[in-house]
């Protein structure tokens, strides 16, 4: 059986496809086998940050409506062997997807893979809905933004009484925190909402912390999910973020603000 | 007073300002998330009655669904302007 995990926000722009990507690719290389799955029906975009784009033959859509057998539809990744990218459709009909048709793929994907990642598309809507009405478990992506950690909570709103968990009156999903284009310098300016605040207003747990970083515009960029860039910061964050859904205790990093010395600022940084 | 704290460079620190407004929005729209779907329209024309006999701001009313067990309580506060 695999954990199907949504990742979700309410908001646009915050980050959800380029965590979704990134997740999914760090928990394949942690050996499991994964699947990540675009429900952002008329826009996708997780092929693009997969940087498998032009591999596309069949999609979610297609799988749902007979069209094509799941494994014709799958991808496999060109990087991580146990990873696969399951594309939306660039349809535009918004009724395209069912609750009916999304369950079986989910419950025919459950057999072979380990974990289920449904990347959500931005707003309240159905697909919004569909990407998290079966999931185990949810990441909540925010950025230390007023808009979005109020869209966070709406959508907290939804994953407690929309879901399948929800009506069926089980367990209730585990809520997860994600803070994307956190950027220290401005939190300690008193410019930013720091984490403890957005954690108090939210009231879930946290389960990671990625830095704004110059290393995620590179990686969508060139397709290659961020993750892989071990050197940078935004990489290990990910990295770090993926072993705590693993249950691991890991502490946090790259949310404290270091002043730069006068010489570090005289010779530049090193890469970010 | 303003123009004071400005002058002192008191000014108050955007990011507390924003966790403000968040923490009362949020729990206004965690009062909003359990109630049943009639509440906003219910709300809406209990002001309409209040308003034809006293003058009251939009916001001066606020509503409430709290549910026991056995009964639920339905609860209304307006605040009625000083005559």
């Amino acid at each position: 059986m695999a954990k199907i995990i949504v990742v979700t926000s309410g908001k646009g722009g915050v980050g959800k496809t380029t965590s979704a990507a990134a997740i999914a690719t760090g928990l394949a290389l942690r050996g499991n086998k994964t699947v990540v799955i675009d429900f952002d029906v008329g826009l996708r975009n997780l092929d693009l940050i997969m940087g498998c784009e032009r591999r596309v033959v069949y999609d979610l859509v297609n799988v749902i409506q007979g069209e094509a057998g799941l494994n014709q539809a799958l991808i496999r990744d060109k990087r991580v062997d146990n990873l696969h990218i399951l594309p939306a459709s660039q349809t535009r009909d918004k009724d395209a997807l069912t609750s009916e048709g999304v369950e079986k793929v989910l419950e025919s994907l459950s057999e072979d893979f380990d974990y289920i990642l449904c990347d959500s598309p931005a707003g309240i809507e159905r697909g919004a809905q569909l990407a998290m009405y079966f999931a185990d478990e949810a990441v909540v992506v925010t950025n230390p933004e007023v808009s979005s950690v109020r869209d966070s909570d709406r959508i907290l709103g939804l994953l407690a009484s929309k879901t399948r968990r929800a009506e069926r009156n089980q367990e209730p999903i585990k809520e997860h925190l994600l803070i994307t284009r956190y950027n220290p310098a401005r939190v300690d300016h008193g410019d930013m909402l720091n984490l403890e605040d957005i954690r108090e207003i939210l009231a879930i747990d946290l389960i990671g912390l990625i830095p704004e970083s110059e290393a995620v515009l590179r990686a969508s960029n060139q397709g290659i999910p961020v993750t892989h860039d071990a050197n940078s910061d935004a990489g290990q964050a990910y990295t770090d973020t993926v072993s705590r859904l693993l249950g691991e205790d890991v502490p946090l990093r790259f949310h404290e603000y270091q002043k730069k010395s006068l010489l570090s600022r005289v010779f530049g940084g090193g890469r970010r | 007073m303003k123009l004071l704290d400005f002058l002192r460079g008191e000014r108050k620190k955007s990011a507390s300002v924003a966790k403000e407004r968040l923490q009362i929005i949020v729990a206004h729209q965690r009062g909003q998330r359990d109630q049943p779907d009639y509440m906003p329209m219910l709300e809406r024309e209990l002001l309409e009655v209040i308003r034809r006999y006293v003058k009251v701001e939009q916001d001066a009313i606020s509503i409430s669904l709290d549910r026991d067990d056995d009964c639920s309580v339905l609860e209304l506060n307006v605040t009625l302007p000083r005559s």
